[in-house]
């Protein structure tokens, strides 16, 4: 009989399969004297070879799964392989000294990495970080070292500390089983990306989990938040049968994805994604999306040299805007702090960039490229159902000012006889408990409230999401959390706007009758979540999930009231089963 | 034939990122020997067909810099990576 490790449940589903660890371990070389300093010149270059083989199929992968921006990475390391400098550093070394190519190349890629590094500039720092990536790479293959460690080659279970954004640019998508990491909580970069991809995900497992044997056999259940190690047969046999059980309930969501969402009671409610790119609009779309109820828009600003220009925004938007057609797309203004890669800006590194200058409180000082952004926006909404929303607004000063700033760019457009939306709607994210506690002074002055519970929850019980130690308390089931999203939902309705919510909590069955219990008029997440939560909104009436709301406000922390809602859940299941039978 | 021109580099990010590989690339198109020093920070004279020579001589927007090339078309050479920076590297975005 195997063990069990137990974390947190970051993504639902079951997965059976073979232990990958994921990790960066620093390779490094020896000195070693050789006699034949020739066949090591010869390695060399075919190791250089290889690893430009490599970088290329990345950045090929990169370019379709990311986009062009994040594949110029890729490009830029590619380079340092052919750098004159470098090369001639490293076979003078060899030549002279009689070592190891692996040692000669080390030695030389240090060199570099430690002269970027030394001139203290954030940018350079980052180059630094990619020469080291590719002195590995090339060491890795000149030492024959585990390199089918570091490539995955058969579907697998993503075994890691914690994954960072640029480590999941890295894994081929296709071959992920399953997400399982040692530190990180349930919005942690690997449960984003589980969800997104609709695999299983278990954070925060503790450090033995980082003693799992490569190729080791695990069962992963990511409703549980646990690790089967060592399964038998018997457990082997059961965890089959709920994977089959849970794909045929997917499969069957998935046939009626492109139905509504309509309650027993008749309620349709709307059920829309959270997307960040085209792809993924169109991804939406397959999964029976009815809008976009998050667009970010920070891929457009990382990773490059400088802002992009209103032409470059328009296009992009546009071709998002014309893939929903009429549909309504809520489109998310730049939301960033000093946290993120974007060196045209000069951000100053912030202590505590959470609690920074981040979100709207960062456009209201650039106002370039704040303009430039409305601007662009405003005109590709031309003829579509687009509306625009400030992230991160804490107080009714910060809204007056970006509504200042919305008017500014459609008097530079009316002055330029541009075509631009012009009765375009406006909203904010409610993520900032100061927020939902004057949402009715807010909802005066915009039409939508979108709630963003990841950060809402992290804010209202200080807790970070990133830190694996507490970010199990930034749990959106918190009565809290609960009680603050009800207040932004009941002053919005007073006032008659519309509520919509887009943390990953929109995308929790679980989460469902809660969710249409208070009220909410929007669920917008993951697109692969769509089908299951429009199923589960199906299944309920709008009068019972008002009860059941109305219980779970009153219950005293979050475990009862998803111990309450699973009890909820089961019954329904049950109900549904017999109406089957 | 050798030729030495100094040229104050304007573009926002100067020799960093996208600008240093096109810089790159566009000399080692070249078989003339060319070579780069950043007056600003009097840093040495480096290899101007080695991307990492070039990002380590940190080039900043508004530094001034000294392009040298020695061999048969060291002219032309100076002229397309002096065209380059005049142009704030706006071709090579296209």
């Amino acid at each position: 009989m195997g063990e069990q490790l137990s974390g947190l449940g970051a993504s639902p589903g079951i997965a059976i399969g073979p232990v990958f660890r994921y990790e960066k371990q620093r390779l490094r070389a020896e000195k070693v004297f050789v006699e034949a300093p020739d066949a090591e010149q010869a390695a060399l270059q075919t190791a250089l070879d290889q690893a430009a083989a490599e970088l290329e199929e990345l950045r090929a992968r990169t370019a379709q799964e990311a986009g062009a921006e994040e594949a110029a990475i890729f490009e830029a390391q590619a380079l340092f392989l052919e750098d004159p400098e470098l090369l001639q550093q490293v076979t003078s070394l060899i030549e002279e000294e009689s070592v190891s190519a692996a040692y000669a190349w080390d030695q030389g890629t240090q060199y570099y990495s430690e002269m970027l590094r030394a001139l203290d500039d954030p940018y350079l720092a980052q180059r630094a970080l990619d020469v080291e990536d590719v002195a590995q790479r090339v060491l890795a293959i000149l030492q024959d070292e585990d390199r089918s460690d570091m490539r995955l080659l058969q579907r697998a279970v993503i075994v890691a500390q914690d994954l960072t954004p640029s480590d999941t640019v890295s894994l081929p998508k296709e071959m992920v089983l399953a997400f399982c990491t040692a530190e990180g909580g349930p919005t942690s970069h690997a449960a984003i990306l589980a969800k997104a991809l609709g695999v299983p995900a278990v954070v925060g497992l503790g450090s033995s989990l980082l003693t799992l044997e490569n190729g080791a056999q695990v069962i992963v259940d990511g409703d549980a938040g646990l690790l089967l190690l060592e399964p038998d047969e018997e457990l082997l046999q059961q965890y089959g049968e709920r994977r089959r059980e849970l794909s045929s309930l997917r499969s069957k969501a998935e046939a009626r994805s492109h139905e509504p969402a309509v309650t027993r009671d008749g309620v349709a409610v709307e059920v829309v994604a959270n997307v960040a790119n085209v792809a993924d609009a169109e991804e939406a779309l397959q999964y029976g999306a009815e809008g976009i109820g998050l667009l970010r828009t920070e891929f457009l600003f990382l990773n490059r040299d400088e802002a992009p220009s209103e032409e470059e925004q328009v296009a992009v938007y546009r071709e998002i805007l014309q893939l929903m057609g009429q549909r309504p797309v809520v489109v998310r203004t730049l939301d960033i702090g000093g946290d993120k890669p974007a060196p045209y800006l000069d951000l100053p590194a912030e202590d505590n960039p959470f609690l920074g200058q981040r979100g709207i409180r960062l456009t209201l000082c650039l106002e370039e490229l704040f303009q430039t952004q409305l601007r662009a926006l405003l005109r590709a909404g031309h003829s579509h159902n687009l509306k625009i929303m400030f992230p991160m607004v804490s107080n009714l000063n910060e809204l007056q000012q970006a509504l200042v700033h919305l008017q500014a760019a459609r008097e530079a457009l009316e002055a330029r006889g541009r075509a631009y939306a012009k009765d375009v709607e406006v909203g904010i994210m409610v993520e900032v408990p100061s927020a939902a506690l004057i949402a009715s002074v807010l909802a005066q002055h915009v039409d939508v409230f979108s709630i963003g519970t990841n950060d809402l929850a992290q804010y209202t019980m200080a807790a970070a999401r990133t830190n694996a130690s507490v970010a199990s308390l930034a749990n959106p089931f918190h009565p809290a959390v609960l009680h603050l999203i009800e207040m932004t939902i009941a002053a919005a309705h007073e006032q008659g706007r519309w509520v919509g919510l887009c943390g990953e909590f929109a995308g929790n069955p679980l989460a469902a009758p809660l969710l249409l219990g208070l009220g909410l008029d929007e669920f917008s997440m993951s697109p692969r979540a769509i089908p299951v939560v429009k199923e589960a909104l199906r299944r309920l009436s709008s009068e019972d999930a008002r009860d059941i709301a109305r219980h779970a406000l009153t219950l005293p922390d979050a475990d009862t009231v998803e111990a309450y809602l699973k009890s909820v859940q089961e019954a329904s299941n049950e109900r549904a089963g017999k109406c089957h039978q | 034939m050798s030729e030495v021109r100094e040229i104050k580099v304007t573009n926002d990010v100067g020799l960093h990122a996208r600008p240093a590989a096109v810089f790159v690339k566009t000399a080692a198109g070249f078989s003339a020997d060319v070579r780069l020093q950043n007056l600003t920070r009097e840093s040495p004279t480096v290899n101007a067909k080695s991307i990492l020579s070039v990002l380590s001589a940190g080039v900043e927007q508004n530094h001034r810099i000294r392009l040298t090339a020695d061999g048969e078309d060291a002219h032309e050479a100076l002229e397309a990576l002096c065209a380059l920076i005049e142009s704030n590297f706006k071709q090579a975005e296209a």
